[in-house]
């Protein structure tokens, strides 16, 4: 590798020694002629950055966000200009959508043809604008560093979130001039002001949840994102509450402990559900009230206060209109609260809540086929839940999210706010990335699979033992569920005939592939690829076709309309929401 | 030459759900895009910008712009702070005619060739406070200056004339007092 004099680099080179700087590990991406700089810099500057090439774009902003969500850190992706640039919108939105960390660099068509439609020009900055944090198109050299330090500091700081650079190929290309270390200067972001807490929203909240008979603590991502688990399961315990999360926020609170009720929502326990409805104060530590938790809004925990801890100012009142609202950092505000909260005794709510636990647990039938439902509770059992999950978007997603429980922060990955299919391989590359020693299990329905599964190369390429789960039921099943449930059982564009042999189809990547086909092989197979540890594993179930998942709450509708099991009337479409 | 009248003052029929009259005054970072952002805020939420004005700050680094607004009046909080919200905004204050000073612009093209309605005119401008800005043997332009409805009502009155065109600048407003704009 030459050695470079700092007085002779370009605006790539200073701008890869920043990343470097800043820490970066790994950069995730795909090259292309306006990006050409950058990737060159990648190979002159001396820095402990490796680049992982994907098979698409879309890959590697996944794969990013997987890294940031089992990190903490910024996922870094790097493109080209035009298509490639347009080939992370999903990827950016979904990071956005969920809060994550993650910086996009994009190379750009030099600047003086700008708005010419020249080749592989696209107005990215333009297009980003309504699905990032913050961007820039950067039009000076000696400004790459400094944009590099902000964007830094804007994804990680706060609410998280994307932060995407353009860089026109001139700007990367032309000498270097300015100072590596300049100041950030971003006079309209004041993260900082997260950690000063208003005392009296404080003691207004401190007040009702002494005053409370049956408290329910709400523990979203936020909480996750502030590192607040100590400080909610003390909350948890001196208030004895019941503690629901929302699906991101899986694992911030343990959900094997006697307190978790699990997840609320659309497809949330019934016993989270109704704790919600009968509730008489509900504590919200970092979560935005998504439509997906709440249903029908007025009807929301209507007979109930709410206190919404809450760092994002905007996300106040958004949903919902809490009685106290605390603004700012979770994990600063809970450790300023606890002094104030005094030990309650709340035995009877909870032995009513324990009630609903016991008479509406959740459960699949054995008999009838192989079910998505079996195949993620024995692999619960064999990871003795410390695996590493990350998901697709669909039914799938959502037997994940009931049946593999979290105990431990940063372990469930899946796209929430965005919905987006495709995205629970590249993520759980990106994880293992990260996280090389832990067991990384992407589980995917064989609709969103197909969407990335070129990724399987680039897990092969770096021998990353993911255990590729692939619950294939050859349909696109919650949308087929709603069609069976909401327009009289047509089907329309649900049925994904022409499915490939996933194993050969695997193997043909020179990945392993498993099928399991019976119930009763479920263990030993699941086993055999948890021991296998050469290189990626992909595991094709072949499951019952026309399962549907309950409980279930239809869009829009009050919690309290949730349906414990499949109706035996005909059912409204519904309207409130998607 | 014929002439055809190309604006309307024509105020559109009141709307329960809609709410006018919002001025929303924003101090921000000047460089290119930051208006974009802006924009698609209000865009996204189904308001209307009805005015805008833009112009740099004393410091160069900064610019001042004041939005009057239309829309559903519940989502009007939610919108400043999302405003407020984003990195290239420094501030973003509503203001009432309360709290504020708020004035405008409006130049109006009228055809008028001497006579008695031209004496007539000049004393509508007059009383307004208004100047003949430019003057020929067919036509004058006037400037009007003040707060809205006082650029309304003078518009009003001379919608007996024929109006070719009017253009105006759009809201600007000062808080009153200490109060930041």
């Amino acid at each position: 590798m030459a050695t470079l004099n700092e007085e002779e680099l370009d605006g790539a080179q200073a701008l890869i020694k920043t990343l470097s700087d800043l820490g970066v590990e790994y950069v995730f991406g795909y090259s292309g002629g306006a990006a050409l700089p950058m990737f060159d810099a990648l190979e002159t500057v001396e820095s402990n950055i490796k680049f992982v090439l994907t098979r698409h774009e879309q890959g590697a902003t996944h794969m990013a966000d997987g890294y940031a969500r089992a990190t903490g850190k910024p996922g870094v992706v790097l493109v080209t200009s035009g298509p490639g640039a347009g080939n992370t919108i999903t990827g950016i939105m979904t990071a956005q959508m969920d809060s994550v960390p993650m910086i996009i660099l994009s190379g750009q068509q030099v600047t003086w043809m700008l708005g010419k439609d020249a080749f592989q020009e696209a107005d990215i900055f333009g297009i980003t604008i309504p699905i990032v944090k913050h961007n820039y198109l950067v039009r000076e050299t000696n400004d790459l560093p400094k944009v590099a330090r902000e964007a830094f500091h804007i994804a990680t700081t706060g609410r998280p979130g994307p932060v995407l650079i353009d860089v026109p190929k001139n700007v990367s290309q032309s000498p270097f001039t300015g100072d590596l270390d300049a100041e950030i200067d971003l006079p309209g972001y004041k993260p900082e002001e997260a950690m000063d807490i208003d005392s009296s929203s404080l003691e207004a909240a401190a007040r009702l949840i002494n005053l409370a008979k049956k408290p329910v603590i709400l523990a979203g991502h936020g909480a996750m994102i502030a590192g607040a688990e100590a400080e909610l399961m003390e909350l948890a315990n001196r208030t004895e509450s019941p503690v629901t999360s929302t699906l991101l926020g899986k694992g911030v609170f343990p959900e094997s402990h006697p307190l978790s009720v699990g997840m609320l929502g659309m497809h949330g326990t019934a016993y989270a559900n109704k704790a919600i409805c009968e509730c008489d104060l509900l504590i919200n530590v970092g979560s935005r009230f998504d439509d997906r938790i709440i249903g029908q809004a007025d009807k929301f925990c209507a007979q109930a206060k709410i206190i919404h801890f809450e760092i994002d100012n905007a996300e106040v009142g958004k949903m919902i209109v809490p009685d106290v609202a605390v603004v700012g950092d979770a994990k600063v505000a809970l450790t300023q609260l606890l002094p104030m909260i005094e030990q309650a005794d709340h035995a009877d709510w909870l032995e009513h809540i324990n009630g609903y636990k016991k008479k509406y647990p959740l459960g699949y039938k054995k008999q009838g086929g192989l079910r998505m439902q079996q195949v993620l509770d024995d692999i619960y059992e064999l990871t003795d839940g410390e695996a590493i999950i990350t998901t697709d978007v669909g039914q799938h997603q959502m037997w994940a999210a009931q049946f593999y429980l979290n105990d431990a922060s940063f372990k469930w990955i899946s796209s929430g706010g965005a919905g987006t299919m495709g995205f629970g391989f590249p993520a759980a590359i990106g994880a293992q990335f990260a996280c090389p020693d832990e067991t990384v299990i992407a589980v995917a329905g064989d609709g969103g699979f197909q969407m990335t599964l070129c990724e399987i190369a680039t897990a092969v390429i770096h021998k990353l033992p993911i255990k590729i789960l692939v619950l294939n039921n050859h349909y696109l099943g919650m949308v087929r569920q709603w069609q069976e449930l909401f327009f009289d059982n047509r089907e329309s564009g649900v049925d994904l005939e022409g499915n490939p042999d996933f194993v050969k189809l695997a193997e043909a990547y020179g990945c392993k592939g498993i099928n399991i086909k019976r119930p009763a092989d479920v263990k030993k197979k699941l086993q055999e690829a948890l021991d296998y540890n050469e290189g990626p594993v992909l595991i094709n179930a072949e499951c019952v076709k026309t399962d549907n998942v309950f409980p279930m709450i239809p869009a829009g509708a009050a919690l309290e309309d949730m349906l414990i099991e499949p109706p035996k009337h005909k059912m409204a479409k519904p309207v409130g929401s998607t | 030459m014929s002439r055809t009248i190309t604006t309307s003052d024509k105020k559109p029929a009141a709307r329960a759900d809609i709410i006018d009259g919002h001025t929303l005054s924003m101090f921000v970072n000047n460089k290119p895009g930051v208006l974009m952002r802006i924009c698609q805020i209000f865009a996204r939420r189904a308001y209307n910008i009805d005015s805008l004005v833009v112009s740099q700050g004393r410091d160069p680094q900064f610019s001042r712009l004041t939005l009057g607004i239309s829309g559903d009046p519940a989502g009007l909080p939610q919108i400043i702070l999302q405003c407020d919200k984003l990195i290239d905004v420094i501030h973003c204050y509503e203001h009432t005619p309360d709290d504020s000073v708020v004035r405008e612009l409006a130049l109006v093209k009228i055809v008028v060739e001497g006579g008695e309605k031209r004496t007539e005119l000049l004393q509508i401008v007059e009383h307004f406070g208004g100047k003949t800005v430019d003057l020929n043997e067919s036509s004058m332009i006037i400037r009007i200056e003040g707060a809205s409805d006082k650029v309304d009502a003078a518009i009003r009155l001379m919608n007996s004339y024929e109006i070719i065109e009017t253009v105006r600048t759009g809201k600007v407003v000062m808080a009153r007092g200490e109060q930041v704009t």
